[in-house]
């Protein structure tokens, strides 16, 4: 498979490589600006990027715009703005992070109404074009993903919005002859001392030809007036009439359908084709041979599908996955395990004497599958290339990557892609992905029309970057008081940094988090990892290796508990002393999942983990009945640090366990031949309304700084359930899916 | 050509007949509300009210619905107003939203025959439906509430 675009992205995860402005650059370069038509455009702009697009002709105004910088772009695609207030009172937040659920077009601009004194309500929403400004530091690209976008902006979003109002107070002030400190702010006007007001909207010109303020104190926690509340999210309205904009959605004049025909074999090339049938059939506009397959351009979708079936297609197989098949991916990672130590990631005291030394010494391997992301809106994008340019509307969590893929496509340099992000059906990393971008950018330049290209479900399950599949073993060993003195964990997997960027100078990252920082205090402890290509390309999905290395680490730590003979809670416990906020959600978990007080008949399991910042625990409740494995509850607790939004982080927090439930329940995609077996959700399963637990979640109230909440909580199913069911029948769960497991029957 | 009445608007397409109703309806007719998620009838998303009843508009020929009566996600009111409508906003439902459509009609199906739908009425009528972001038990408490709603409750 080909690697995608890594010239703008780096790892996530990582620091960011790109060329950036350290922190306190980027506040000195935040400027004003003003709005075409009059108003305030607060933007970020950067010494390196600002003149250089404004040169492009693309995206319009940069530092000190006026209305003639503007030229080849609207208002609407100011480089680099994030607070557009205009003479109507119109007040516009650009969104710079991808909206897929996990609630960023409300938390986002809940953090600048906070600041800027208005009712969240009174914000509008737009999607941020591509910019350096919107790099997220700690993705090191413009990238949705790694649970961060909050992290990311708490600070920025609320200094642009104290600044902006300290700009229009000034402006107010100004304006009648008196001091700043007699203004102050209401509901989106300013009041001077006698009570007289003026809108944001009128003071937004003035405002815009003042100086941008360096230091603006933030409000404390106890003032806030909007985070930490559970406001209604901005985007649920349009989401209950169908009028919700996704990237299957979008609609252009004289728009035309495609679908792409790929090899079944992962990695295929087209060898021959025959489109003599096809090209005859109704509707058919342009049959064309990309890099990633065959296009069929029609009319209308169904006609480009039905036109699809009528190719005759020979394919050339990728050498490195035509014969491949699971089992012996998994034979492989497995003897990989047994034969090479791995490298490296964490080593302390000597894990080797300490093992020799006890008395009492326990091992177990671990074994991943491979899985599908199954978005619930497939691949699809709609490229509208000109000579000088392409727009694209695509629900992408990569802008930047996106826009060189089309670049590439289109034979345009980047800074003519205008990427439009629309809402995305889903994302779970599978669009951090470029891989359905240039053969829509192909079709559309090939027959000079707008055109929207759709997989379908069948096209998104077998053609994924699947999650990588992975073999684990752990080591532990006591000491003669049957104190834990040992922990080696060595993992066997792909790298999916690697694919993305492969100058990357070691292989860790993500593939070792949750085991790298292990909270537990054990004298000797090391995690080491080995690096095993598989011939998939295998890539980012929803809480990472956090998801392969928490089953791993707590069902081994489930495992050891009860080699002491000591209760699973307690053992943690005291291997967390120096860790009071673990031990804190370790035991409100514990209180909410009636750890000790199982009803008759009901088993339970618990599992702990520390990732993007979150620290977070759950206790499955389940029962055995007629041999068959039945879920009652899943509680969990957590502490994400300062809450924007609780509400939404209840939402993503048992949204993620439903998404633990499916993978742990029936997630696995086999291959044969090179090919994907799973098409569709008949054979790959996901949990119904149905099959539904009872879902407890208890948010902890924080003043750490705000933690990832769209991905930990998925981690903790698999190993939680897989205690519980020990506990239960004293089975060992060391391998998922469950339904694979011959002992396990799901009810 | 082929007329359908749509929304209680009567409706005419050149589509194939052999096209699923989920195409006409969003290539043919621009109306994108209903979603494509599988096209085997496994998801749920493109459901429709065919006759009153939900339907998968991906697996229903066009040619199927001739002279019925068809109510997509736009026509269920003018202004969100329909009970299921309401409970959905006022708990929050949707997080990625791209099920939700078909979550809806589903949901707005079972309670013009139930009035006041049981939790294992709900396990049977919204079975067919898939959410991906994990919005069942948000589902779950919106459908009783709009059972509530349509009751009269405030």
């Amino acid at each position: 498979m080909t690697p995608p675009e890594a010239r703008h992205v780096a790892a996530l995860g990582r620091p960011a490589e790109v060329d950036r402005p350290e922190e306190a650059g980027r506040r000195d370069f935040l400027r004003a600006a003003a709005q075409v038509g009059g108003g305030l455009v607060l933007a970020l702009v950067l010494p390196a990027c600002g003149p250089k697009r404004a040169a492009s002709g693309l995206g319009g105004a940069s530092a000190g715009a006026s209305a003639g910088a503007s030229a080849g772009g609207s208002a609407g695609g100011q480089v680099n703005a994030w607070l557009k207030i205009a003479g109507d009172n119109t007040i516009t937040v650009l969104v710079d992070r991808s909206e897929m659920g996990q609630g960023v077009y409300t938390a986002l601009p809940t953090l600048l109404a906070e600041e800027l004194e208005v009712p969240l309500t009174a914000i509008r929403i737009e999607a941020a074009p591509v910019g350096d400004a919107y790099i997220n530091v700690g993705n090191g690209g413009q990238v949705t993903g790694t649970s961060n976008s909050v992290s990311d902006a708490w600070d920025k979003l609320r200094l642009a919005g104290a600044r902006a109002r300290t700009m229009l107070i000034a402006a107010g002030a100004d304006a009648w002859g008196v001091q700043p400190g007699d203004c102050h702010v209401e509901g989106g006007t300013v009041v001077n001392a006698r009570g007289e007001r003026l809108t944001y909207g009128q003071l937004a010109e003035a405002a815009a030809k003042l100086p941008v303020p360096k230091d603006v104190p933030l409000k404390p926690a106890a003032k806030f007036t909007l985070i930490g509340r559970s406001l209604p999210r901005l985007d649920t309205p349009d989401k209950c009439n169908g009028s919700a904009e996704f990237g299957i959605d979008v609609r252009r004049p004289g728009m035309l359908y495609a679908t792409l025909a790929q090899s079944s074999v992962l990695g295929g090339t087209v060898q021959e084709f025959d489109d003599s049938a096809a090209a005859a059939m109704p509707g058919v506009r342009k049959i064309l041979q990309t890099p990633t397959g065959i296009v069929v351009v029609a009319d209308h979708f169904w006609q480009a599908v039905k036109a699809r079936d009528a190719l005759k297609i020979s394919w050339h197989s990728a050498k490195e996955s035509a014969g491949l098949d699971d089992a012996a991916i998994r034979a492989s990672l497995r003897k990989t395990l047994a034969t090479d130590p791995g490298k490296a990631a964490r080593a302390e005291g000597d894990v080797a004497a300490a093992l020799r030394a006890s008395p009492s010494v326990h091992e177990a391997t671990y074994e991943l599958p491979l899985l599908a992301h199954a978005t619930m809106e497939p691949m699809n994008c709609t490229a509208e290339v000109s000579a000088e340019a392409c727009d694209l509307y695509v629900g992408t969590q990569v802008q930047q990557m996106a826009q060189a893929a089309a670049a590439e496509a289109a034979g345009l340099p980047p800074e003519r892609v205008r990427v439009h992000t629309t809402l995305l059906g889903g994302g779970f990393g599978r669009r951090l992905e470029i891989d359905f971008i240039p053969a829509a950018v192909a079709a559309s330049k090939a027959v000079g029309a707008p055109v929207k290209l759709i997989w379908t479900r069948e096209d998104d399950m077998t053609h994924d970057y699947y999650r990588p599949p992975a073999s684990i073993r752990l080591d532990g060993a006591f000491d003669a008081g049957h104190k834990l003195v040992a922990w080696r964990f060595h993992s066997v997997s792909p790298s999916i940094t690697a694919r993305f960027a492969p100058d990357t100078p070691d292989p860790f990252d993500s593939v070792v988090e949750g085991a790298a920082n292990c909270p537990y205090q054990i004298p000797n402890l090391s995690v080491n990892y080995t690096r095993q290509e598989i011939g998939i390309g295998v890539g980012y999905m929803r809480s990472v290796s956090h998801a392969i290395n928490c089953f791993a680490i707590e069902s081994f730590m489930d495992e050891l508990a009860h080699a002491a003979g000591k209760d699973p809670l307690a053992f943690r416990d005291e291997l967390l002393e120096k860790k009071p906020r673990h031990r804190r959600v370790l035991q409100a978990a514990a209180e909410l999942g009636g750890w000790g007080h199982a009803p008759a008949g009901r088993h339970l399991g618990m599992a702990l983990m520390e990732g993007y910042t979150t620290v977070i625990a759950q206790v499955a409740e389940i029962s055995i009945e007629q041999g068959a494995l039945k879920i009652h509850r899943i509680s969990c607790a957590l502490d994400c640090g300062q809450m924007v939004n609780p509400k939404i982080v209840e939402s993503q927090i048992s949204g993620g366990i439903v998404f633990g439930l499916s993978t742990a329940l029936w997630g696995e995609i086999n291959i044969a031949g090179g090919q994907v077996r799973q098409q569709n959700f008949n054979t790959y399963r996901v949990v119904r309304q149905n099959e539904m637990p009872e879902i407890a979640v208890k948010l902890l109230d924080s003043a750490e700084p705000p933690g990832g909440i769209g991905e930990p909580s998925v981690a903790l199913v698999a190993p939680a359930l897989g205690n519980a069911i020990f506990a239960a029948t004293g089975q060992r769960i060391r391998a998922l899916p469950l339904a694979a497991q011959k002992f396990v029957k799901i009810a | 050509m082929q007329t359908l009445t749509i929304n209680d608007q009567p409706v005419t397409t050149d589509a194939d007949p052999e096209t699923p109703l989920l195409w006409v309806l969003r290539d043919h007719l621009g109306m994108t509300g209903t979603k494509f998620g599988c096209g085997k009838a496994l998801c749920g998303a493109c459901t429709v009210h065919v006759d009153g009843a939900p339907m998968r508009s991906c697996s229903l020929p066009l040619a199927a619905v001739a002279g019925r009566k068809i109510t997509t996600i736009e026509g269920l009111s003018k202004d969100r107003s329909h009970p299921v409508q309401q409970a959905w906003i006022e708990f929050d439902v949707p997080q990625c939203g791209y099920c939700q459509s078909g979550q809806i009609m589903s949901a707005a199906a079972l309670l013009a025959q139930t009035k006041n739908p049981t939790d294992a009425d709900i396990d049977t009528a919204m079975a067919g439906n898939i959410c991906r972001c994990g919005t069942y038990a948000r589902i779950r408490a919106a459908i009783h509430r709009a059972a509530e709603l349509s009751r009269g409750g405030a």
